[in-house]
């Protein structure tokens, strides 16, 4: 087995706040290997990176990794977020959120923070169920899948997270799995270099709540059920339509230009600002 | 520190309360506003969105109060000094985050032009009822400062005064104006930029080795770092520890509660601020705020005519409440009469403090108007009874 290299934990707060609360087993460690690979990767300094959450076990990623960390409420990241880099736009702000935390009762920053096109990452692990208060359905919890607030099954359908985002108005929508890690590093790391709203969807698994209410097996099986149901964006262009039929599409789902919020207010500054000198602003 | 003369629009103007808030607000040094439309605060949006980006500051729009109070926080992080505006119905949104403010010790500043409610109320009409609300409104317990001004003129140094506590005692600051004062169009003499004094951030001098986030001397009160200069922090709404990181014991939670209760309730005399006239050898003393105090006057000139000693008190900051300055009058008067555009809020705690000494009699009023001198001059001459 391969050991995880060493650069991963010189990232961690490993003497000072571990152990950490995730089970055994969960995706969204994963995730966090991905997100700092990806950082490390592009040689950011890590006083430039400001990791910004909600509330649930994803949203608990932050207080684990050496950057400016800051833990919201649940919902309110996205708009946090928005705060800390119209403050300090040098910052590299990248959002933690879950599918309950960013879409559900932050649904409406969600949806506004791509329309604005900010120059936030936002990194959503979607395991399709709440975790953190144990295995309610949640805004992507499948047709009839079971959660512990739909026993009789979900009647509720779920959201294709990638083209909300898109048609949200996001510059850059990704979709990564935590079984295909190396993948994941890779559109992480595009993300973040994106200038503009960008945002990767992480297929993750709660077997904890969601894997054992749905009889879906460990989280070994659960990430073979992401093997086998992704399907690389490239991959799927030569297949015919019933080889895609239940299956998921990874990797950069769209990539496009705008003007990023930040510099488009630089710009009414830049016009509109009094000169020191300038008793106009006196009148 | 003194106020940045570009952000100071020295002289004498025609300003209603709102604009004059926005106003106190540049002139404090604040760099970023949040807010979402919403009567009778609308036109402090405006201003800001209009005057901002014209001395280097941002006004941004969110897409609701829960974001735009979120956005304060995450900006006052970030090293800002933060704000934002609204009203009732947009208050009871902020509350989430108002407390997350309180945990995270954000120094901000919020703005309610109180209108009349609840819910939807009186959009254009004015109300004084969300004073317990400023109080107690977030879930868990905390305290914060509340200040409330009554007029364009106050509206303006009281903002400033926000922005100043709020960075000393690193506590959300709330300004409760109401439409009246809001909307009511008076002058405003605002002076030259060096006879503004500010209270500047508690920026730590420490290295990013030996600070600690939450550690605190004498005062309680933790010096600050912003997102970005080198000390990679962690902050959270969850109960932490002197680091900032999570602990979820009852000994952590008794620490840091108690703390930031203490760190207000420490300076509650300091805190003290009220307007006070002729209350030495009052027999009555009318106790009021924002337009309410102002309605007060007509009627206290009538009784004084008529000989009955009535002594004059307003409150400024609202919260604290000034328990130690009502009590004295209490043990030397035959009454008070609390008058407030609600049905029965600060005269709950001015009956507290009083501790039985001497009565207490309310003049309510549901909001959209405002009282009737008659009915406080009534109240007036059933106190000194
Ligand atoms: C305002 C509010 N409502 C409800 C909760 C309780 N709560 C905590 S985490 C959570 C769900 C988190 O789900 P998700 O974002 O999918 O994250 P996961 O735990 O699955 O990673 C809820 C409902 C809360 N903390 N705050
Ligand atoms: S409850 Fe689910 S999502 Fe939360 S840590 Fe456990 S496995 Fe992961």
């Amino acid at each position: 087995m391969e050991i995880i290299p060493a650069v991963t934990y010189t990232y961690l707060r490993s003497k000072k706040k571990f152990p950490n609360v995730w089970c055994a087993g969960c995706g969204i460690g994963i995730a966090l290997g991905a997100i700092i690979r990806a950082i490390d990767n592009l040689k950011l300094d890590r006083n430039d990176v400001a990791m910004v959450s909600g509330i649930g076990c994803s949203s608990r990623m932050p207080v684990y990794v050496d950057f400016n960390t800051l833990h919201t409420t649940h919902g309110r990241a996205l708009a946090f977020a928005t705060g800390v880099k119209l403050a300090n736009p040098k910052l590299k702000v990248i959002v933690i959120t879950g599918d309950g935390d960013g879409l559900a009762i932050g649904g409406n920053h969600f949806i506004h923070t791509c329309r604005r096109n900010i120059d936030i990452t936002t990194i959503l692990i979607n395991n399709s169920t709440y975790g953190m208060t144990g295995g309610q359905y949640s805004p992507t919890t499948p047709f009839m899948k079971i959660g512990t607030t739909a026993p009789y099954g979900n009647r509720e359908r779920d959201f294709d997270i990638c083209n909300l985002a898109k048609s949200a108005g996001a510059t850059f929508v990704a979709r990564g799995t935590v079984y295909h890690v190396t993948l994941l590093e890779k559109i992480v790391q595009q993300a973040i270099l994106k200038k503009g709203f960008s945002l990767v969807e992480v297929i993750s698994h709660c077997h904890t709540f969601y894997g054992r209410l749905n009889k879906e097996g460990t989280a070994v099986k659960m990430m073979e059920w992401q093997k086998e149901h992704a399907i690389p964006i490239q991959a799927a262009a030569k297949l015919p339509p019933e080889k895609l039929k239940d299956k998921f599409l990874i990797g950069t789902l769209w990539d496009v230009d705008f003007p990023e919020y930040c510099e488009e207010y630089d710009k009414v500054i830049a016009q509109f600002q009094v000169p020191p000198e300038d008793s106009e602003g006196k009148k | 520190m003194k106020a940045d003369p570009k952000r100071v629009l020295t002289g004498a103007h025609y300003l209603d309360g709102d604009h004059a808030a926005a106003e106190g607000a540049l002139a404090a040094g604040c760099t970023f506003v949040a807010g979402y439309p919403i009567t009778p605060s609308t036109e402090v949006v405006e201003r800001m969105a209009e005057r901002f980006p014209r001395v280097g500051g941002v006004f941004i729009q969110m897409e609701d109060e829960l974001g735009s109070m979120a956005a304060v926080v995450g900006a006052a992080w970030g090293g800002s000094k933060a704000m934002t505006v609204t009203s009732g119905p947009g208050f009871s949104l902020m509350m989430e985050n108002i407390g997350l403010a309180c945990m995270m010790e954000a120094p901000c500043v919020v703005v309610n032009v109180q209108r009349g409610g609840p819910s939807t109320g009186l959009p254009t009409l004015p109300g004084q009822a969300d004073m317990m609300q400023a109080k107690w409104g977030s879930h868990g317990d905390y305290e914060l400062i509340a200040l409330s001004p009554n007029s364009p003129q106050e509206c303006f140094w009281a903002t400033i005064k926000a922005f100043n506590l709020s960075e000393r005692f690193r506590v959300p600051v709330l300004v409760m104006m109401d439409e009246c004062v809001g909307h009511m169009t008076e002058k405003v003499v605002i002076p030259e930029a060096d006879q503004i004094e500010l209270y500047p951030r508690r920026y730590t001098k420490l290295s990013p080795e030996e600070y600690l986030p939450f550690k605190t001397g004498k005062d309680l009160v933790p010096e600050m770092i912003k997102a970005g200069d080198g000390y990679k922090i962690h902050v959270t709404g969850l109960t932490h520890d002197e680091r900032g990181y999570p602990v979820m014991t009852w000994e952590a939670q008794e620490k840091l509660v108690r703390r930031l209760i203490e760190k207000i309730r420490l300076f509650k005399d300091e805190l003290v601020d009220v307007e006070e006239e002729q209350t030495d050898n009052a027999d009555v003393v009318v106790v009021s705020y924002g337009i309410s105090s102002r309605v007060s006057i007509p009627a206290i000139q009538k009784a004084r005519k008529e000989g009955i000693k009535v002594g004059y008190l307003r409150l400024i900051i609202a919260w604290p409440f000034p328990e130690k300055k009502i009590y004295e009058l209490a043990q030397k008067i035959k009454g008070f009469v609390v008058v407030e555009m609600n049905y029965g809020q600060m005269v709950l705690e001015v009956e507290r403090a009083t501790k039985g000494k001497t009565k207490t009699i309310l003049v309510p009023h549901g909001g959209g108007w405002v009282h009737e001198p008659e009915d406080i001059y009534k109240a007036i001459k059933e106190a000194a009874k």
